[in-house]
């Protein structure tokens, strides 16, 4: 049978053909999608893993078990910075991810700024938020220039345990 | 052949071919129940204990090596401040890197807003991040199929798939997507997948000192999480968008969206 309607046809099939092939090899094979359905998750699944082996750098989860991790070697500042009104925070906001130490960094770059304490002690008028309890100073105008810890401890804040 | 039978054997000829190979493989169903258990993330914002300090900035670019001078951030903190005389001001300076350190109000190219101090009515913050929805406009829009939904609720975005095209990020309501500098992909928050996997907090929930922010898994009940999100009065940004977020907020007000 001969008819002009074969050609085009031939054409259609061999893109169709030729999508496919190249389709097999370039999608890699763990290409589908979970019981989402196709909608919301059609992903390479071997991703998932890529994203759960990437490297913590924050070792220690949650306020209490950071104190007790860092005690066992910095027991005594933890134990006074625990009771203190600092406690709340947690070791690695001040300093620094831990990572491995004390193998890797074997010591901690600890941000000492002055920016790292206004964070929470500029004193800003809102009555209603949370912040209103936190003390607080005007920056522009409390001992300008200066680091706060060279007056406060960071570890027991009280104005008593000042330097 | 006609006109009409040679449409319709062309038709059927190239959808017969579009079919994917892997939709013709069968799925055991026991086998995929049991490499996932039943967990669903869920995010809890309590946003009248949060101080705006924004160590939970710092921790997540820490964390997620997100270039601290570019003005992208995976989590944010916004101010809210209204004011005596009914305005209303939002902020957030740097995705509130350094906290908020400054009473005037940032509103953006290079002008600012001082408030009286007695003209201040209320004031707090909210913090932001992906609320890892349940029906994602973002990966619904990916062409490539570079971002998904994982089956215990977190959405990715596969940076050796991702063509940068930015879809994604337009798509997300809550503008919680943006254009990664260095890896050149779409990116997002993971909820720390990686740590989550391993039994850790992620780096925001771990560096806040309030508790603002909490994590837990939605589908188990006795989780504290899910209890106060179950018993607490809790809400939601951008209902409207039927995007079901997953990420619950304590304490919102109406111009918060």
């Amino acid at each position: 049978m001969k008819s002009h309607v074969w050609r085009p046809l031939y054409v259609v099939i061999a893109l169709a053909v030729a999508l496919l092939v190249f389709r097999f090899f370039y999608v890699p094979n763990d290409f589908g999608s979970g019981k989402r359905g196709f909608m919301y998750s059609y992903h390479r699944q071997s991703n998932e893993m890529e994203w759960k082996n990437q490297p913590v750098k924050y070792s220690v989860s949650g306020r209490e078990r950071m104190h007790e991790y860092c005690s066992e070697c910095h027991g005594e500042i933890v134990k006074v910075r625990s009771e203190k009104l600092h406690g709340i925070i947690p070791c690695e906001d001040c300093h620094g991810p831990a990572l491995q130490h004390p193998d890797n960094p074997e010591k901690l770059t600890i941000d000492r700024s002055r920016l790292l304490c206004l964070r929470c002690h500029t004193s800003l008028p809102y009555t209603t938020s949370e912040r209103h309890r936190i003390p607080g100073i005007d920056p522009k105008t409390h001992n300008t220039g200066l680091e706060c810890v060279k007056c406060h401890n960071p570890h027991n804040p009280s104005l008593e345990g000042m330097k | 052949m006609e006109r009409r039978e040679f449409i319709q054997k062309c038709i059927l000829v190239v959808a017969g071919a579009s079919v994917p190979l892997s939709a013709l493989t069968l799925i055991d169903p026991k086998k995929v129940f049991a490499e996932n258990p039943d967990i669903q993330w869920a995010f809890l914002v309590d946003t009248n204990k949060c101080v705006g300090c924004g160590f939970c900035v710092k921790a997540c670019k820490t964390e997620n090596d997100i270039p601290f001078e570019a003005h992208v951030s995976r989590t944010w903190v916004e101010r809210y401040v209204y004011t005596k005389d009914d305005k209303r001001y939002v902020d957030s300076p740097d995705a509130a890197l350094n906290g908020f350190t400054e009473s005037r109000i940032d509103l953006g190219r290079g002008e600012y807003k001082e408030i009286d101090k007695e003209n201040v009515g209320k004031a707090f913050f909210v913090p932001k991040l992906c609320n890892h929805c349940s029906s994602p406009a973002c990966t619904q829009v990916c062409p490539v199929g570079a971002t998904y939904k994982t089956d215990d609720g977190v959405v990715l975005v596969d940076r050796t798939w991702c063509i940068g095209c930015g879809y994604c990020i337009m798509a997300c309501p809550y503008g919680a997507r943006f254009f990664h500098p260095i890896a050149k992909v779409a990116d997002k928050c993971t909820f720390c997948y990686h740590r989550l996997s391993k039994g850790l907090d992620s780096a925001c929930v771990n560096a806040c000192p309030f508790k603002a922010r909490r994590m837990g898994n939605i589908h188990d009940k006795n989780d504290p999480i899910t209890q106060l999100i179950m018993n607490e009065r809790v809400g939601v940004l951008k209902d409207e968008f039927g995007t079901k977020p997953q990420a619950f907020y304590i304490g919102l007000a109406q111009e918060v969206r």
